[in-house]
């Protein structure tokens, strides 16, 4: 017997100007599920998360989200030189509870540093953002999504560019998250993290599979995934996918 | 340094610039960190047609440069919707459609005398009527920043998480164009045509080299527009140069006054535990 789905997608096609980046897609997202949406880049993972957030309607099918969603996106370059501390950046989390004309205040600052310490970074939350290091920028954007009271979390890639001990820590925070009944869909492309994990979605241009990752990461899922692009690893370590670099975003 | 301060106009210009400076210079900040720097110069220009109808009809400027904006606006919506232009080609045929049809009109020979003035401004000469609106102008902006900061700071910061924070990053463009027209209508007659942008640009990037918070930021900008600006008004008193090109060459020397401060800002933040990589 399982809760209503934070997130469910059924059939559901999304793209920019009427054609389809990604379609076919249904999976369920369920309360403490840590869901990975695996492909290469351009195969539609990013659109999905968009479709998720109601930026695209979808051309065909149906998206249902049953709950708040917050989101961790990528830091751009340029906005690191904002001029905003750890704490402004995670006490935004409560516009969307305010009325338009009310900005943050005490209550909302406090929120701001509980949350902050729940990520482990009350010591930072008076340094600017941008000067933090990318782990630390992406708790901090969790954070604002705890304040935001987000149930479901959307995380496009946020363990790239992190070193060894940064993706730990940040992965033993999302398995937290979890265990408190949140949902999270994490954009990556690391398919051992997305075998510790309780779902997969693999998309390239269109669903190739969505389970549980020990049914659904086998061999054809991979290469239908990534095309050629899979390498074995030595030693029985399994499968990897050769760095992405050379494709971009459509 | 009180001299100037006996002569009833210089008070009446100073008092002009300190409005302005303090509006331009709050306003700037988001300009800056919107990134709308070029859609700030192009409003000015295109306000042009409406300066010079005014000035021919002998009718306030603000009456002309009103409906000159919001012509603009509209023209810049509509071309950058034709397929395969982008944005900046709309605002670019816009703009110097507009300012063209403004020199055309300027040049006819029913054109009165002191088109000049539209193009450089008048900071020496400020009427009554400009004195009003430009306190209007400081009182709008404190209000309206005051209301829509915290969904400027969250929208500027991460547009594409703004959905999902429920935030419009559409209607906060909108406001905060609004509020530049209306600002660059009063301002464009004490500063001119084609400075007033350096009163709504200049402060807030110096500001920018000086704080890495948004409120200190605007604090230093709108001080650094009515400093400079003050202090371009005693230069073109005692040097007797234009007002206007005086002021924009005040506010140019604070920028790059600020320009060594920001490597050691940064410097600063680097030296402070924690920051890079060992918590990860």
């Amino acid at each position: 017997m399982q809760a209503e789905p934070l997130i469910e997608a059924e059939g559901l096609a999304v793209g920019y100007d009427g054609s389809p980046a990604v379609e076919g897609v249904s999976f369920a997202l369920q309360p403490g599920e840590r869901l990975a949406l695996l492909g290469p880049n351009g195969g539609g993972k990013t659109t999905v998360l968009r479709a998720i957030l109601g930026e695209l309607r979808p051309l065909a099918g149906t998206v249902r989200v049953n709950a708040s969603c917050g989101t961790v996106p990528q830091t751009e370059r340029s906005r690191l030189d904002y001029p905003v501390s750890a704490l402004d950046v995670a006490a935004m989390g409560a516009l969307s509870r305010l009325p338009w004309w009310r900005r943050p205040g005490r209550r909302e600052r406090h929120a701001a540093t509980v949350a902050l310490a729940r990520v482990g970074l009350e010591q930072l939350a008076g340094e600017t953002f941008g000067e933090l290091s990318g782990g630390q920028r992406q708790r901090v954007l969790v954070a604002r999504a705890l304040v935001q009271d987000a149930r479901v979390l959307l995380m496009d890639e946020p363990f790239t560019g992190l070193d060894r001990a940064a993706s730990e820590r940040l992965e033993a925070l999302i398995a937290a998250l979890a265990a408190e009944g949140r949902g999270v869909a994490i954009a990556t492309h690391d398919l051992e993290q997305a075998r510790r994990w309780d779902s997969v979605l693999c998309v390239n241009r269109r669903q190739i599979a969505a389970g549980a990752p020990a049914q659904v990461l086998g061999r054809e899922v991979l290469e239908a995934t990534y095309g050629g692009a899979i390498v074995e690893l030595p030693g029985g370590h399994g499968q990897a996918i050769l760095p992405p670099h050379h494709h971009h975003h459509p | 340094m009180l001299e100037p301060l006996q002569e009833e106009f210089m008070r009446r210009a100073i008092a002009e610039m300190v409005l302005l400076g303090l509006a331009g210079g709050a306003i700037g900040c988001w300009v800056v960190l919107y990134e709308f720097s070029y859609a700030a110069e192009s409003l000015a220009h295109s306000i042009f047609p409406g300066l010079v109808v005014a000035s021919m009809a002998g009718v306030p400027l603000l009456v002309g440069a009103a409906p000159a904006v919001l012509v603009a606006a509209v023209a810049i919506a509509l071309v950058g919707r034709v397929p395969g232009l982008g944005r900046e080609v709309g605002v670019a045929v816009v703009v110097t459609t507009m300012f063209g049809l403004g020199v055309l009109l300027a040049l006819s020979p029913d054109a009165p005398p002191g088109i000049q003035e539209l193009l450089f401004g008048d900071i020496l000469g400020p009427t009554d009527a400009d004195l009003i609106a430009a306190a209007a102008l400081v009182a709008v902006t404190v209000v309206a920043l005051r209301l829509l900061h915290a969904r400027l700071l969250a929208t500027g910061f991460d547009r594409a998480s703004a959905a999902a924070l429920g935030l419009s990053p559409a209607l906060v463009d909108a406001a905060l164009l609004a509020l530049l027209a209306g600002a660059i209508v009063v301002a464009v007659q004490g500063l001119g045509n084609l400075l007033v942008v350096a009163a709504f640009v200049g402060p807030a990037a110096t500001a920018r080299n000086l704080s890495d918070r948004i409120g200190p930021m605007i604090a230093i900008a709108a001080a650094t527009a009515v400093v400079a600006g003050v202090g371009g008004l005693y230069l073109s008193y005692y040097a007797g140069t234009a007002g206007g090109a005086s002021v924009a060459l005040a506010i140019l020397a604070a920028y790059l006054l600020s320009l060594p401060v920001r490597p050691l800002l940064a410097r600063r933040a680097a030296s402070r535990p924690g920051v890079e990589a060992t918590i990860g």
